[in-house]
């Protein structure tokens, strides 16, 4: 067994150094695969940007209570007095002013991209008091939280990016009247950051709301209180409403987007790793072709078969990985952290997000390098293994 | 070592068959022949008469149709090709008219290259490949890459290499086909040497009479056949 660990160790090593003889071919096929892999990991690094944004501030302990037939905020619509019963329910954690509890609704505006100009659409939330604290993460970067019962608005910190004249000091038109921008607001990067805060109840008459919310934001006492929370919802015959911890209803939300993207972007990289892979081929089988004689010398020398498949195919997966770690720091550099919008296609709202090149992606990234040098290693090498020997010693 | 009275190498009856398209070759015809333990035969004849494919399966690096091919009482012909490897990398060191050294490797890392297939540490390598680079006469351009020798000093180093595990028999194909008649007859006299000196059983492939001539022994191929042996 060591014997032959010798034999393959001996073997790649001189594979390895004969590449500088044919490094036009071996740079091809290298960044060959450097391309598929920076376009796989630009391409997924959407989806989970997008996924992250939308799952960033989803903790265990916080819940949303909608209407039981709805499946978002948007068809979802409670009364006051049902908001009140569920901000009265066991489970839920207090604090000197009461409940952390807040029932809010939620309106899609138009704004002009800063990008392009053109309207998108906006989320715009009514919240309570407590809010913040229910949220926790949420804290004021620029100016202040907005006043009770004015026409004040505090913008997250990726919508004031995304969109114009959201600068504190600014003012947007909503509905009838304008609104003074006070505030701007971060949220660990979650989804809050791509909507607009304001008062509930100023919220509700300017768009003809009259008594009535959409959700109700609860803080838990600690996430192990969710079941009780939700049996006394369930048990209370006063309500038709239903509770999804935040963490499941935002994965909900962003499932349609990141699995479309995902598709998308493997069915690319798909295509692009099959061109990788004959270029991969091509490199290998001249490398074969460009040493048969060395190959029989070696055989004829007692060299097994099987080292020698198993050195062919460790220097393709050597180029494979070489190629592979130049695409994935490229598209690391070009990437990570790039800002964009999109449409949330549940809320037809605007969500800001960065492009994130997670540690998994390049992981990924990095294995379909292996696999492609693999592959196109594979054939080259069962050739440089059955070569005749006698005739390839004569070979010139 | 050797098998019965002395007899190291047993061709009998061996046929070599290659195939073209539908026509058959018929390279090898019911062939005998017998080397003696210590011998330094010389293989003769016109283009294609058989002589590399002869000694191509002496050095299993290749199968008869049919017959059978004993080496030191062990029958070649039918071991399987992993059997092949190994027997070739203790009993067979090869010597090439092109050398065969690979360019990427230094003069002692290629004559090395077969003491890699066995249990030989690292120092115990170095041992031998230095005494083989000093019996071939080549210790001071050890460091030296293939392209940067002369060519017998290529085929020096491709002597060291097929001796440096102490094989049970050298088989040089043309070793003197590629060099000038200086050159050619320093490698000669080295193969000599080997033979008178180390005991070591040497089957030469050459068309060139005054390369047999150092033989002690040459047998003349002739379609496959042997037509004639001339003792030196």
């Amino acid at each position: 067994m060591i014997n032959w660990l010798v034999q393959i160790f001996s073997l790649t090593l001189f594979n390895l150094r004969t590449i500088p003889e044919r490094k036009g071919a071996a740079v091809a096929a290298a960044v060959g695969i450097a391309g598929v892999v920076a376009v796989l990991v630009g391409v997924l690094s959407i989806a989970e940007g997008f996924r992250a944004a939308m799952t960033a501030t989803g903790a265990d302990d916080i819940v949303i209570v909608l209407r039981s037939n709805a499946d978002n905020e948007m068809t979802s619509i409670l009364s006051r007095e049902e908001a009140r019963l569920v901000t009265n329910a066991p489970g839920i954690a207090w604090s000197a002013a009461g409940p952390l509890a807040s029932a809010e609704l939620f309106v899609i505006i138009n704004l002009p991209k800063r990008s392009t100009g053109t309207d998108a659409h906006v989320p715009l939330r009514g919240v309570q008091q407590a809010a913040r604290a229910v949220r926790g993460d949420i804290t004021i970067s620029q100016g202040r939280m907005f006043e009770p019962g004015r026409n004040e608005v505090i913008v997250g910190a990726g919508t004031a990016r995304a969109f114009a004249g959201l600068d504190v000091g600014g003012t947007i038109r909503v509905g009838q009247s304008d609104w003074a921008v006070v505030g701007i607001f971060s949220g660990g990067g979650g989804a809050a950051e791509s909507e607009i805060w304001t008062d509930a109840a100023v919220l509700q008459p300017a768009y003809h709301r009259g008594d009535s919310f959409q959700s109700v934001f609860v803080k838990l006492a600690s996430p192990e209180k969710f079941k009780e929370f939700k049996d006394a919802l369930t048990a209370n015959p006063q309500l038709k409403v239903k509770a999804v911890r935040q963490a499941d209803l935002l994965a909900d939300q962003s499932s349609m987007l990141t699995t479309f993207i995902e598709t998308f972007g493997f069915a690319i990289a798909g295509l692009m790793a099959l061109g990788a892979l004959f270029g991969a081929l091509n490199t290998m089988y001249s490398a074969v072709a460009a040493r048969t004689r060395e190959i029989a010398t070696l055989r004829a020398l007692g060299f097994g078969a099987s080292p020698i498949i198993c050195s062919v195919l460790f220097e393709s997966l050597v180029l494979a990985l070489v190629g592979g770690a130049v695409g994935a720091t490229a598209a690391y550099f070009a990437f990570n952290g790039f800002q964009a919008a999109t449409i949330n296609w549940q809320t037809f709202s605007q969500v800001a997000f960065a492009f994130r090149v997670s540690p998994r992606l390049l992981a990924n990234a990095i294995l379909w390098a292996a696999v492609i040098g693999l592959i196109g290693g594979l054939f080259p090498a069962i050739r440089a293994a059955r070569l005749p020997v006698a005739t390839a010693l004569r070979e010139t | 070592m050797s098998g019965q009275n002395g007899i190291l190498v047993k061709v009998k009856d061996v046929e070599k068959t290659f195939r073209r398209g539908s026509e058959e070759i018929h390279v090898l015809s019911g062939l005998n022949l017998e080397v003696a333990e210590g011998e330094f035969l010389a293989l003769m004849g016109p283009s294609g008469s058989g002589k590399t494919t002869l000694l191509n399966l002496i050095g299993g690096l290749d199968r008869p149709t049919s017959g059978s091919l004993e080496v030191s009482g062990e029958r070649i012909d039918q071991m399987s090709g992993r059997q092949l490897a190994e027997w070739r990398a203790r009993h067979v060191g090869f010597v090439f008219q092109f050398y065969n050294l690979l360019p990427v490797l230094t003069a002692e890392r290629n004559v090395e290259l077969p003491l890699l297939l066995t249990h030989l540490t690292k120092a115990q390598r170095r041992r031998h490949v230095h005494t083989a680079l000093e019996v071939v006469g080549l210790s001071h351009r050890a460091r030296h890459y293939p392209h940067t020798l002369s060519g017998g000093e290529q085929q020096r180093v491709g002597i060291a290499r097929a001796i440096v595990t102490d094989p049970t028999m050298i088989l040089a194909d043309e070793p003197t086909g590629d060099l000038d008649r200086k050159s050619g007859d320093e490698i000669l006299s080295l193969l000599q040497a080997l033979n008178r000196e180390h005991g070591k059983t040497i089957i030469m492939v050459t068309h060139d009479p005054h390369a047999s001539a150092r033989a002690t022994r040459t047998v003349h191929l002739d379609k496959g056949q042997l037509s004639m042996e001339a003792p030196a």
